[in-house]
């Protein structure tokens, strides 16, 4: 599985002050819900940071306040070294972040082209006429989408007739053409069959292998061992694991992801219940490579974050 | 590269058979189909069946006056549908409307006239009143996050009793006095409320307007920047404003839009009878939602045009004076409304359905 993995130098540690961006022990709480806290994150140029995390372990708010939908109430929000507040996506868009959403990449009734310029239209004419350049922008969403091996009849068709690959895909080129820095792609093969999200992890290491930092939100260890440089484990708003490729294995991660502790603590419960086969199951004592309860101060040596 | 060879879930891609030399899943649909699957293609065909039946029923509206005051009464529902259609391809709706078009006519009567002004000062000041209504409704829309009918719902009622209330403190009465002689009178009157001659047919000033209002409405729409962003901001909003579509801008620009087509509305209402009544305008709100709805705009947002409502207030204007030509008890008019609204929608649905299918 590792070996379509192959522009990948896993042993380069990222350098430190080499972050596009950082958190450093950020949080985020809404109300009296403290949704996210501690978390230690960088995202580095020409490396995939993998974001894991169960439903509701705080990865739609990481993401939602680098792409500046949100904002966080803890800690701090670094971008190239400069500590930023973004009150909108528009800020963020500016400073080259890209967000790429599961599930608000586009808007389903309009075509394809208006679509891939949606927020970042090209016009043409002085102020009172000024109108869109349609043709240029027809041009250039069929020259970017063939680039990504999307070829659409017509451009005028709704978005919402594609299929869910090539949706994000569309948004991958955008978010590319549109001079991204960082990606931030939200479960983009949540929703996908096995070849789609081949295609969909091609283009996470195509835009890796163009120098973009990309952050990977996914719950699929699988998926994200097959891209990622460092992974960062999420649970219930914490960091629960934080390790580049070297230290940790896939099979420790998907043990991290499927509940880890928690699924070995069970494992003793389940064991005097007849019927319930444990034996698979990994022992406590399994899991205790580079796990980290932020804010403590880091457990292993290499960690990019731990420092700061 | 592999992404067109193997097939996409069946839900959002239906593999089309039809050969085509670079994709190979989209077959072109006949012209005729793609023709139905615009949004006004459906009302276009609604209008002239309507027309046709007019005409055939009621032999007087074959004039040519007939006509004009047929576009006449189109235009004033129309240049109103306008605003409201584009607000509602913007995802919402706007229940104050029809007062704020007596608002505004009572704010230039009621200041011209008490304060002895020239007309064009209350004019100007209708306007102001008129965008910053338009104003209050967008902005209490995008800060509370409330449904566009509460708020306007509420807009709505406020200014229907300031309407009343506000010309019975000020006039005594429950009409604004006659501006007729006041000085700028005859100059804005010639702006909203002429007529001029076509070939011996005396036709109304706002049909003009109201086509070059829907001109202007369409080009801005399709080929312009805030067109996309109307889509847009109707079709999805979190989408929108994460690749950074300003939508709070729009959606309160598109509440002033509203407020500009009520000052002229309100405009032409003052000038072309001299005085305003003051508990008018409640009700009209819906026509013009109506004619945006049979004009092929989704309700919900997203999709339509500016040419559909176009079509829908002609209906409308069609329809009421049609029913006085023919000879029929004009109370007949609300009833063939609602079942044009209903038969419009149904086409609608319809239409689409078939041309979309694949």
């Amino acid at each position: 599985m590792t070996t379509t993995h192959g522009a990948v130098l896993p042993d380069t540690a990222p350098q430190q002050d080499g972050a596009l961006v950082e958190l450093r022990n950020a949080g985020k709480s809404y109300g009296n819900i403290r949704a996210l806290h501690g978390v230690d994150l960088a995202v580095h140029p020409g490396k995939v940071t993998c974001v894991l995390g169960d439903n509701g372990a705080g990865k739609s708010t990481l993401i939602k306040i680098i792409s500046g939908l949100h904002q966080h109430t803890e800690g701090e929000f670094l971008v190239d070294g400069e500590p930023v507040r973004f009150s909108t996506p528009r800020e963020a868009l500016d400073k080259g972040i890209a967000a790429v959403y599961q599930d608000l990449a586009t808007v389903p009734l309009m075509p394809v082209w208006r679509n891939f310029f949606l927020g970042s239209e090209l016009t043409k004419g002085p102020w009172p006429v000024r109108r869109l350049d349609i043709a240029r922008m027809k041009q250039t969403a069929d020259e970017e989408l063939r680039a990504m091996g999307i070829v659409l009849d017509d451009l005028e068709q709704p978005i919402g007739t594609l299929s869910g690959g090539q949706r994000q895909c569309v948004a991958i080129a955008r978010a590319v053409h549109f001079g991204a820095r960082v990606l931030i792609l939200d479960e983009p093969t949540a929703a996908l069959g096995v070849k789609q999200s081949g295609v969909v992890l091609k283009y996470i290491a195509a835009a890796r292998d163009r120098g973009l930092g990309v952050i990977f939100i996914t719950h699929n260890p699988h998926h994200a061992y097959m891209v990622g440089d460092h992974f960062s484990v999420l649970r219930l708003g914490t960091l629960e694991l934080s390790a580049d490729r070297s230290e940790v294995s896939l099979e420790e991660l998907t043990n991290h992801m499927a509940g880890g502790a928690e699924l070995a603590a069970l494992k003793h419960e389940l064991a005097q219940v007849r019927g319930v086969d444990v034996e698979e199951l990994p022992e406590e004592e399994d899991l205790t490579a580079p796990v980290k309860t932020s804010p403590a101060p880091p457990a292993y040596p290499a960690s990019p974050e731990g420092t700061s | 590269m592999s992404m067109t060879q193997h097939a996409a879930p069946a839900v959002t891609t239906p593999p089309a058979p039809g050969a085509k030399q670079t994709d190979g899943r989209t077959r072109e649909r006949p012209l005729l189909l793609r023709l139905l699957a615009r949004p006004e293609v459906g009302v276009f065909l609604g209008a002239v069946a309507v027309f046709v039946f007019f005409l055939i029923a009621a032999p007087s509206l074959r004039q040519g006056s007939s006509m004009a005051t047929v576009l006449y009464q189109a235009s004033t529902i129309g240049i109103m549908a306008l605003p409201v259609a584009l607000l509602m391809i913007g995802g919402e709706f706007d229940l104050s409307a029809g007062v704020a078009v007596i608002t505004s006519a009572l704010t230039a009567a009621m200041l011209s006239y008490q304060l002895t002004l020239n007309v064009w000062m209350g004019v100007i000041v209708a306007l102001v009143v008129s965008l910053a209504v338009g104003a209050f409704n967008g902005w209490m829309l995008v800060k509370t996050g409330l449904p566009s009918f509460l708020v306007t719902l509420g807009t709505f009622l406020i200014l229907q009793g300031i309407n009343l209330a506000v010309t019975k403190l000020v006039t005594g009465n429950v009409a604004t006095d006659d501006i007729s002689n006041m000085d700028g009178f005859d100059q804005a009157r010639a702006l909203f409320a002429s007529s001029f001659d076509v070939g011996g047919v005396q036709v109304k000033i706002t049909v003009v307007w109201w086509l070059v209002f829907a001109a202007l409405a369409t080009w801005v729409l399709l080929r312009t920047k805030y067109g996309n962003w109307i889509f847009a901001v109707g079709g999805n909003k979190d989408s929108a404003r994460a690749v950074g579509v300003p939508v709070k801008f729009t959606k309160i620009t598109l509440f002033m839009l509203v407020g500009f087509g009520a000052w002229f509305v309100g405009m032409h209402q003052l000038f072309s009878f001299n005085t305003v009544q003051s508990g008018e305008g409640v009700g009209q709100e819906l026509i013009y939602i109506a004619a945006a709805v049979i004009g092929g705009c989704l309700l919900t947002g997203g999709y339509g045009s500016a040419i559909g409502p176009v079509f829908g207030a002609f209906m409308f204007g069609m329809v009421q004076q049609g029913i006085v030509y023919a000879g029929w008890n004009p109370d007949w008019f609300k009833a063939f409304l609602g079942v044009m609204l209903l038969g419009a929608v149904l086409i609608n649905l319809w239409v689409q359905r078939t041309a979309t299918r694949r």
